[in-house]
């Protein structure tokens, strides 16, 4: 900062000549217009970073920061869909009720089985699909494109064929275990198959992703690490579990803080998986997560109140997830 | 710091003011785009209607904001009106779903911006319209050319307050009747006459019932009487006069036998065999249509076009209609007009002309909506109305008579949400071998928690 001052206001040579009045008084002109430009040019240095990044803070503002406290601020009151601006204070009550809203706990079982079941998988799915696609393959832009291809469809699209592929009566995936003589799955209706039915949404959505930033991080392990394990007689297994999952740590943190992010989250899979019934997530809510309850309670029972808090209670239980997740990061790096 | 933003400031030196002025101006123009958005967001929709003056070349553009298939311009009704008032422009903007339609109704009225000169209402959320948003309404029943007598009493009544504000005019309404196949029911040993089979249950579902026992004791494999529990319990509710809600607003439906009686009725046919264990209109009840796996259903004329969608070319004709036990309605739309359109007078008096007989039964013809203005029953769009599933069977005077003796019922803002607890979160787990208690249980605590503010 100190060195800017000077820097901004550089002397320019060949300046005034002193001795003669009439040009004087122009030198000293000039000296004011290039002193007031020199304050220009401070403020400038100074304020324009700000108006670069103000879009962001603007937007944020608007969409961020705004909905966030509007939303803590209804939550407070009792207030429907159908009258916005008609606010009936309640104090907690809308967040008292949470603790014995069996509906929400549901939910958030739902959430975190559903997490779990779609997470976990995934995640070995792509650090095995990145291994393999780190070896020196035939056309392997082909299958690094092919392999982000899900992540490119739209979440409605998908969904809506894997709800025929998962059909009771008529889906394919009962046709072919029919083949094999295992019975038709209700899909839709049980509890653990409905959500291992959403779950493989997800799965098939996000595998290729991970796999991608996993391979990428495969790629910056040095070269010479496996050469002198292989030196030391590692077999490829010993490679993998002894060089390529230490030098990844940093990644597989980063992949599971984002995953856990994005389960937390999950909404149009289960919202289009029974589309008719609209956001109860199955005739017994066996599917139904928290943003899917959240999204009834405000727009379907057009109970703002309600629905307010249950995103404020989402919010606090991201950020419980949150120091959980710093908490073991933490822990790991100074173990290691 | 120092090493970067020395050589920019020198250079800076030489040719300083032009530099600063590109900067303002690219600073005024990253500005002005970020307000320009935030702009843009707050009044979608509002442009609309200003366009009035240019995009109709100093003609009034009245704007329409429907849901689904209303089928207006399908009819030509627009091209019409045009035609006969030179000076109006129409122009319609669609949501295929009401779903997503209505909460954004909702909004655009609390807040009132975005909306339409004109807004459909569909009959599930007119009384929530009704009771809450009556203010921000036009009473139509002030409109010239408009008379209560014009339209069938009950659908007149479910769009007027208490104080006698009319907010909306009646486009079509869905009177039941009970769609069969004759080859089905043939093979079952049932008769096949429409008279005859109306008769067979005239006056009580519980017959109707009886006859699903009938028809299981025979029935070709593989296919049920009825299609669903969720389409059973909706039409013996369509009959009744109270339902969810008494007169003076309060929800009854857990203490209102009539809601229990049809409950218990659906979830014993349920159990018994007698329906599918389908839910409506998903991809996997769109099948049974194709492969003919149920006797009969309870329809609406517009379920008839929803069939001859779903159905194979071998299934025309092989339907008939028989009046239903007891006569509903089921569907239903209406027209309102906000206030705080720029061109609500002569909104207004377009809606007045949309929802006329003549235009009713110009619609019924091509879109298979029925009308609800009484004088459209004689007119011969509807009296020599055919359709390609039924054969020759009358149905527009079939439709009609159901029509006439459909009762005034009492609904509530909250409808909706009642109706789909007791069918998705209630009849459909007795097909899933749930207990019928099971599922009453399941209906009314997702109810209950739903309705709770």
């Amino acid at each position: 900062m100190a060195t800017r001052h000077d820097t901004a206001a550089p002397p320019v040579k060949g300046g005034a000549a002193p001795g003669r009045p009439p040009v004087d008084a122009a030198a000293a002109e000039a000296a004011k217009k290039r002193a007031r430009l020199s304050r220009r040019w401070q403020r400038d240095i100074r304020w324009s970073p700000y108006a670069f990044v103000s879009p962001f803070f603007l937007l944020f503002l608007a969409f961020g920061l705004f909905p966030l406290i509007y939303t803590g601020w209804a939550s407070l009151h009792t207030v429907e869909l159908t009258a916005p601006t008609d606010m009936e204070w309640v104090g907690l009550r809308n967040y008292t009720r949470i603790f014995d809203d069996e509906f929400f706990w549901n939910a958030a079982r739902n959430t975190l089985t559903i997490g779990i079941i779609s997470t976990v998988p995934q995640l070995l799915m792509a650090m095995g699909l990145a291994h393999i696609l780190n070896y020196k393959l035939r056309g392997s832009t082909f299958y690094r494109v092919v392999m982000l291809a899900p992540y490119a469809t739209s979440i409605a699209a998908a969904s809506l064929v894997f709800v025929l592929l998962f059909g009771r009566d008529y889906g394919m995936i009962n046709w072919a275990l029919d083949l094999v003589g295992i019975d038709a799955i209700d899909w839709q209706n049980d509890k653990w198959y409905s959500q291992i039915a959403v779950s493989s949404i997800i799965i098939w959505r996000w595998t290729g992703y991970n796999a991608l930033i996993y391979l990428a991080a495969m790629q910056a392990i040095p070269q010479d690490l496996y050469e002198s394990a292989a030196l030391d007689g590692a077999s490829r297994w010993q490679q993998f579990i002894h060089v390529t999952l230490p030098s990844l740590r940093p990644t597989i943190l980063f992949t599971v803080v984002v995953s856990t992010i994005g389960a937390s989250q999950v909404f149009g899979e289960p919202l289009l998986f029974d589309a008719n019934k609209g956001a109860s997530g199955g005739s017994q809510h066996q599917f139904q997560t928290l943003g899917l309850y959240l999204y009834e309670q405000g727009w379907v029972n057009q109970h703002l109140g309600r629905a307010s808090a249950i995103a404020w209670a989402m919010f606090l239980i991201l950020i419980v997830i949150g120091i959980v997740n710093s908490v073991i990061s933490r822990r790991l790096r100074a173990s290691s | 710091m120092r090493a970067r933003t020395l050589p920019q400031s020198q250079l800076r030196s030489s040719r300083g003011t032009a530099t600063t002025r590109r900067k303002a101006v690219v600073l005024t123009a990253v500005v002005s785009l970020g307000m320009g958005l935030l702009a843009g967001c707050a009044d979608d929709g509002g442009d609309e209607s200003g366009s009035s003056s240019g995009g109709g070349e100093g003609k009034t553009v009245i704007t329409l904001g429907l849901f689904g298939t209303q089928g207006f311009k399908e009819a030509g009704l627009y091209a019409e009106y045009e035609k006969l008032n030179p000076d109006i422009k129409i122009q319609e903007n669609v949501v295929e779903r009401n779903e997503n339609y209505y909460p954004a109704l909702v909004n655009h009225l609390t807040t009132n911006s975005g909306l339409q000169d004109i807004q459909a209402v569909e009959v599930g959320n007119i009384a929530e319209v009704v009771e809450t948003q009556a203010s921000k309404l036009m009473d139509l029943s002030k409109v010239e050319g408009v008379k209560a007598s014009g339209w069938l009493d009950w659908k007149w009544k479910q769009a007027t307050t208490k104080d006698g504000q009319t907010v909306g005019l009646g486009t079509d309404v869905g009177p039941m009747a009970i769609c069969y196949r004759k080859d089905l029911f043939e093979k079952a040993g049932l008769p096949t006459d429409r008279e005859e089979v109306g008769k067979l249950w005239a006056g009580s579902w519980d017959k109707l019932v009886e006859v699903g026992e009938d028809y299981k004791a025979k029935a070709p494999k593989d296919t049920t009487f009825l299609d669903s529990p969720g389409g059973l319990i909706n039409a013996i509710l369509s009959g009744e006069s109270e339902k969810f809600y008494d007169a003076s607003g309060k929800v009854i439906y857990k203490t209102n036998p009539a809601v229990k009686n049809a409950f218990d009725l659906t979830a014993k046919a349920a159990k018994d065999g007698l329906t599918g264990n389908q839910t409506q209109f998903q991809p996997a009840w769109d099948t049974t249509i194709a492969n003919s796996k149920f006797a009969a259903i309870s329809c609406p004329p517009w379920m008839l076009g929803y069939i001859k969608g779903k159905s194979q070319p071998d299934a025309a004709g092989k339907w008939d209609v028989a009046a239903a036990p007891k006569p509903g309605n089921w569907g239903g739309t209406f027209l309102a007009v906000p206030k705080s359109g720029k061109n609500s007078e002569e909104a207004a008096k377009l809606a007045a002309w949309l929802t006329a007989p003549e235009q009713q039964a110009k619609l019924f013809a091509k879109q298979g909506s029925f009308p609800s203005a009484p004088a459209a029953y004689d007119l011969p769009q509807v009296t020599d109305a055919k359709n390609d599933m039924t054969g020759d069977s009358p149905i527009g005077t079939i439709f009609a008579e159901a029509a006439k003796e459909i009762p005034a019922q009492v609904i509530g803002p909250k409808d909706q949400i009642v109706q789909q607890g007791l069918t998705d979160n209630g009849v459909i787990l007795v097909t899933q071998g749930k207990s019928p208690a099971e599922a009453w249980k399941n209906a009314v605590k997702t109810i209950d928690n739903n309705l709770e503010k």
